[in-house]
């Protein structure tokens, strides 16, 4: 029986992959911080998903702390994109 | 005085939902519980004017929180696997037809707007673009507007959402 | 051996979900449409990956785990809920910066651009 983690743990690695297509092609700023968004979130499950695997509540408590500061960058991009600072 | 205790409060009851598990008094130890009543009252003294900014207490009766519990379980998360499945057909199909739409749910109080505007962004095809503070209109983006609701001047809330009324689910919650 | 279908089943949901989400990405011809699959796809993705990994973490407790099981399945419901809000609150920054800077929907209808005229 093949390992769930370790499977989603590899297509979360290739999507965040994919995703960084769209982060050095996109045409506009905006589509660049949509996908940073996109990897932000990967990246968050990824570290659940570590953190399930190797029983340590510590790393889903990184990911709890990763989730609220990517939202802050997120939105000072989102204000620097927006002209507002 | 009720601010700086309602915020205290909550970032006690927060302190307390992260280290559950640490000892035997009920869930936690002594000395957690200790470290969160100072950290609350700490916190409660600092950010009080910010956290209950708008004078208003209705949210800090329990009930209004089970109801938003409800609300999310129930009637949004039934709203967001229809948004899904919707959303992953025209991924694969290409078959869009995108546009901004205004909308008028006749919400007063900014938690209320907050939760409409966070339960469109994430239900059917739609996403908030901007929200007139004066007159509480919402500016609408949708993945696929349907005939009707692009010949019209104000969209209904039956065009947005499709088995719930939100908006008076969140009247009810937040207003 | 019940417990292992349904967090099977979840994560095989929650991976679908976030690779539609970006195929959504790379195939949408502009910022919000892009956006519409991000959102959604990727909150839904990461909203079954958690419940997946609260199913493995209550039937590991249910079986005879000790309590850092529970701690663990809490948190994790905690960081779902920051996700799920802090992902739709971004969206919305998003959008509005875009509008801002000027980059227009491709579309039928734009009700926005009317009023800003006025």
């Amino acid at each position: 029986m093949i390992d769930p983690w370790q499977t989603a743990l590899s297509v979360l690695f290739i999507l965040i992959l994919l995703v960084m297509i769209r982060l050095f092609k996109g045409p506009t700023a905006p589509d660049r911080v949509v996908a940073l968004d996109a990897i932000n979130t990967f990246t968050v499950c990824a570290i659940l998903i570590f953190g399930v695997a190797f029983q340590e509540t510590v790393y889903v408590d990184v990911a709890i702390v990763y989730a609220v500061l990517s939202f802050v960058g997120t939105l000072y991009l989102a204000k620097l994109v927006g002209r507002d600072i | 005085m009720k601010p700086v205790a309602v915020t205290a409060i909550f970032a006690f009851l927060a302190y307390l939902l992260l280290t559950a598990g640490s000892g035997d008094v009920l869930f936690w130890s002594w000395p957690e519980i200790v470290a969160g009543v100072l950290i609350g009252v700490v916190v409660g003294g600092l950010s009080a004017s910010w956290f209950c900014s708008s004078g208003n207490m209705r949210m800090a009766h329990p009930f209004r929180w089970v109801l938003l519990a409800i609300y999310s379980i129930g009637p949004l998360f039934v709203e967001i696997i229809r948004a899904n499945i919707d959303v992953a057909i025209r991924v694969i199909t290409g078959n869009i037809r995108p546009g901004i739409v205004k909308f008028n749910p006749g919400l007063s109080t900014d938690l209320g707007k907050l939760l409409l505007a966070n339960s469109i962004t994430l239900t059917p095809g739609t996403l908030t673009v901007e929200v007139d503070d004066t007159t509480g209109v919402f500016y609408v983006h949708m993945l696929n507007v349907s005939e009707i609701c692009g010949e019209k001047e104000m969209c209904d809330a039956s065009d947005i959402f499709a088995f719930f009324n939100m908006p008076a689910w969140i009247r009810r919650i937040a207003e | 051996m019940d417990a292992e279908i349904i967090i099977f089943i979840c994560i095989a949901i929650g991976l679908l979900a976030c690779t539609l989400g970006v195929a959504g990405i790379l195939r949408f011809p502009d910022v919000y449409t892009r956006l519409h699959a991000e959102t959604k796809l990727t909150t839904f993705g990461s909203i079954f990956l958690c419940l997946g990994i609260i199913a493995y973490v209550l039937s590991q407790y249910l079986a005879g785990g000790d309590a850092q099981y529970i701690v663990l399945g809490l948190h994790t419901l905690l960081a779902l809920i920051a996700l799920a809000f802090t992902n739709a609150i971004g969206a919305h920054a998003i959008s509005r910066a875009a509008y801002r800077a000027g980059i227009k929907p491709e579309g039928v209808v734009d009700r926005l651009s009317e009023v800003e005229q006025k």
